[in-house]
């Protein structure tokens, strides 16, 4: 099974998220990068078949954000090939995402593309049905968990419903899922072993020539959220604070 | 550090032998005095002395899968007492555990996030490395960022990663700036620049990573000009003094009490204030029982009028272990789920049976750990955990007092 994995560098929450003078964007310029979390658990899921027996690994990734310390990680982890698509400033909206790595990721004739389901940086919809849609192939998203099988050609997902209800699905490939967590959490490295990475591993480009398409909506306005006066303080000794609660849970009938 | 194959323990046990860090595990000759003196050794399958059998006998898979090789928090204490002269802590353990993530084991997951966040931000918090100099928003005496006003200073004080981010701990990074500044040094910090010394993962077998910040630090180090470094964290004095050498790197280094006894006859006039209280000073095991720096930190607490000094059962070389050792600080889960105790709430029980109402420390780990043992403990508001540097401050009558 040949698999292509995308992962995308998103803005780290750690750093105080700042908008820009146009009050329309967020000032990227002094905000650092890591790799999206569904990503990173497609990666995971990847290596997880690969080990399982058989598969291959191949990581596409957008030249953006401090991408080179991801893929290095991508390689020490077991990746077998690593594609960057140079990318002229920061990435485009999710559908134009999706169309560059879609012309990245054709000529790898993949049987199977997994991608995070979602990242915080995600505008106008999720790269991840945009990407099915761009390759031609069939979708399954919010995806918890992947096997080879039952038959060739085939793998058993689990998929997440809404309201805790999980679903098994046989899908066959060539298909792109929308990964919301690995059968099991990102692995750790070490940074020996990424360092190795580091002297070892070539990265391959691969140019897009593709315009990107236009976004459907553009922002007008970026602004933090207002805070409100409607939360209630409760105070008092133990015994009030608690039969509060147990009052409030019951108005709200979240308790019988 | 040595590497090695699967399987192959005679051979890491031989390459160790040759390496810094002592005499070859080899010549362990089984006298078990490792293994009973470890405080979490009943709690472990393969204590010292088994992990050097089974890995002599060729069985290293069994100890490198095995959650005991992630219950060490560098005590020290075998190290300290092998008749052999074995150096376990600081040689066999990393070794080993460097071996298992080599192969592949996987480290337990808070500690996978601990080094995550240092590769990533350069600190054990996870936290901005912009918000690294916060400690000094608002404070009444004057912070050199030497990283943006380069000039030669006497003292380049390395912050560190718990006193610069952890609320409790920059109670005692403001006091010392008020003492260092009251004592007339000239002096400075490297500010949002700094990075973790990276003790915790030389010791928890993440040499790679450990490597990576002694070149980070290096060049930041070496463009500045400065007489010494000064510590508050043992772990990094012990690092910068012992193995960061293994790479070129040589620095003068003291950690705080050192450089605060060095100058007990400057102090000495500064204590205006009497402070009532009686302590019993914890000797953490990096600076006490690994570098035998036990009079030093007495001698600062003797200079404080109206402070009785007692101590406790275990002291000095025999100190109890606060468990936050070379990593320990994150595995408290760990070392529970792995039927070990939390070895802080030992040591608070042996402070309070001396009738001292403060345990004082000189370890910026031991704030959050002790304070917490105390909570669990149920000596919570009878046993304060203070750093000397706030005892020393508060009869300085230097600004805030602390939160205890």
């Amino acid at each position: 099974m040949k698999i292509a994995v995308v992962v995308r560098q998103v803005p780290d929450l750690i750093e105080p998220l700042e908008i820009d003078a146009s009050g329309a964007a967020l000032d990227l310029s002094s905000a650092s990068f890591i790799v999206n979390e569904s990503d990173d658990h497609a990666l995971e899921q990847a290596i997880l078949l690969k080990e399982a027996g058989g598969a291959t690994v191949d990581v596409v990734a957008l030249d953006f954000g401090d991408v080179d310390n991801t893929l290095y990680t991508a390689a020490a982890k077991g990746a077998d090939r690593i594609f960057k698509v140079p990318l002229e400033g920061l990435p485009p909206p999710p559908r134009a995402t999706a169309a560059l790595l879609a012309e990245a990721i054709k000529p790898l004739a993949a049987d199977l593309v997994l991608v995070g389901v979602q990242a915080h940086d995600e505008l106008d919809g999720g790269v991840s049905p945009f990407l099915a849609a761009a390759l031609g192939l069939p979708y399954v998203g919010v995806i918890r968990g992947v096997k080879a099988g039952p038959e060739p050609g085939m793998v058993t997902v689990c998929k997440e419903f809404p309201g805790a209800v999980m679903a098994r699905m046989k899908v066959k490939l060539p298909a792109v899922l929308g990964i919301l967590g690995a059968d099991q959490p990102p692995r750790y490295v070490s940074v020996s072993r990424i360092r190795a990475a580091m002297k070892s591993t070539q990265f391959e480009e691969r140019a897009v020539p593709t315009p990107p398409p236009e976004p459907l909506l553009s922002v007008c306005r970026l602004y933090p959220p207002v805070s409100g006066s409607r939360a209630e303080m409760l105070a008092g000794s133990e015994a009030d604070v608690a039969a509060r609660i147990a009052e409030i849970l019951a108005e709200k009938g979240l308790v019988k | 550090m040595t590497t090695v194959q699967s399987g192959g323990g005679v051979e890491l046990l031989e390459k160790l032998g040759n390496g810094p860090d002592g005499k070859p595990p080899l010549g362990c000759m089984q006298c078990g005095l490792c293994a009973g003196s470890c405080p979490l050794g009943t709690a472990m399958e393969f204590p010292p002395r088994k992990l050097i059998l089974q890995a002599s006998a060729g069985n290293l898979d069994k100890v490198l899968s095995s959650p005991s090789l992630w219950m060490c928090v560098a005590c020290y204490t075998c190290s300290q007492r092998c008749p052999r002269g074995i150096e376990l802590t600081d040689g066999l353990w990393p070794a080993l555990r460097d071996a298992a993530m080599q192969q592949g084991f996987q480290p337990p997951t808070e500690l996978q996030e601990t080094f995550q966040n240092i590769f990533k931000y350069g600190n054990t918090l996870g936290k901005s490395a912009r918000q690294r100099l916060d400690w000094a928003k608002d404070l009444d005496v004057r912070v050199l960022d030497l990283s943006k006003e380069p000039r030669p200073v006497e003292v380049l004080w390395l912050v560190g990663c718990y006193p610069s981010y952890y609320p409790r701990n920059q109670v005692v990074t403001r006091a010392f700036a008020r003492i260092l500044t009251e004592l007339g040094t000239v002096w400075g910090v490297l500010g949002a620049k700094e990075k973790a010394i990276g003790e915790c993962d030389r010791m928890f077998g993440e040499e790679g990573l450990f490597e990576t910040l002694v070149e980070e630090n290096r060049k930041l180090l070496d463009k500045q000009q400065f007489a010494k470094i000064v510590v508050l964290d043992p772990h990094a004095y012990r690092a910068l003094q012992n193995f960061y050498p293994r790479f070129e790197a040589w620095y003068p280094v003291q950690h705080y009490t050192q450089f605060l006894a060095e100058r007990l006859e400057q102090l000495k006039p500064l204590m205006v204030k009497p402070v009532a209280a009686t302590v019993a000073y914890h000797d953490n095991c990096c600076l006490g029982r690994r570098c035998g720096c036990y009079d030093p930190p007495r001698s600062l607490l003797d200079l404080v009028p109206g402070l009785k000094r007692v101590e406790m059962a275990n002291n000095r070389e025999n100190a109890l272990c606060c468990g936050g050792g070379g990593g320990g600080m994150w595995l408290d889960s760990h070392i529970v789920a792995h039927g070990g105790r939390r070895l802080s709430d030992d040591r608070v029980r042996q402070a309070a049976e001396t009738g001292a109402d403060t345990l004082v420390v000189s370890c910026p780990y031991e704030l959050p750990r002790f304070e917490d043992a105390a909570k669990v403990t149920g000596l919570q508001g009878r046993l304060a955990v203070r750093d000397i540097i706030e005892l020393l401050a508060e009869s300085m009558d230097l600004g805030e007092r602390s939160v205890a």
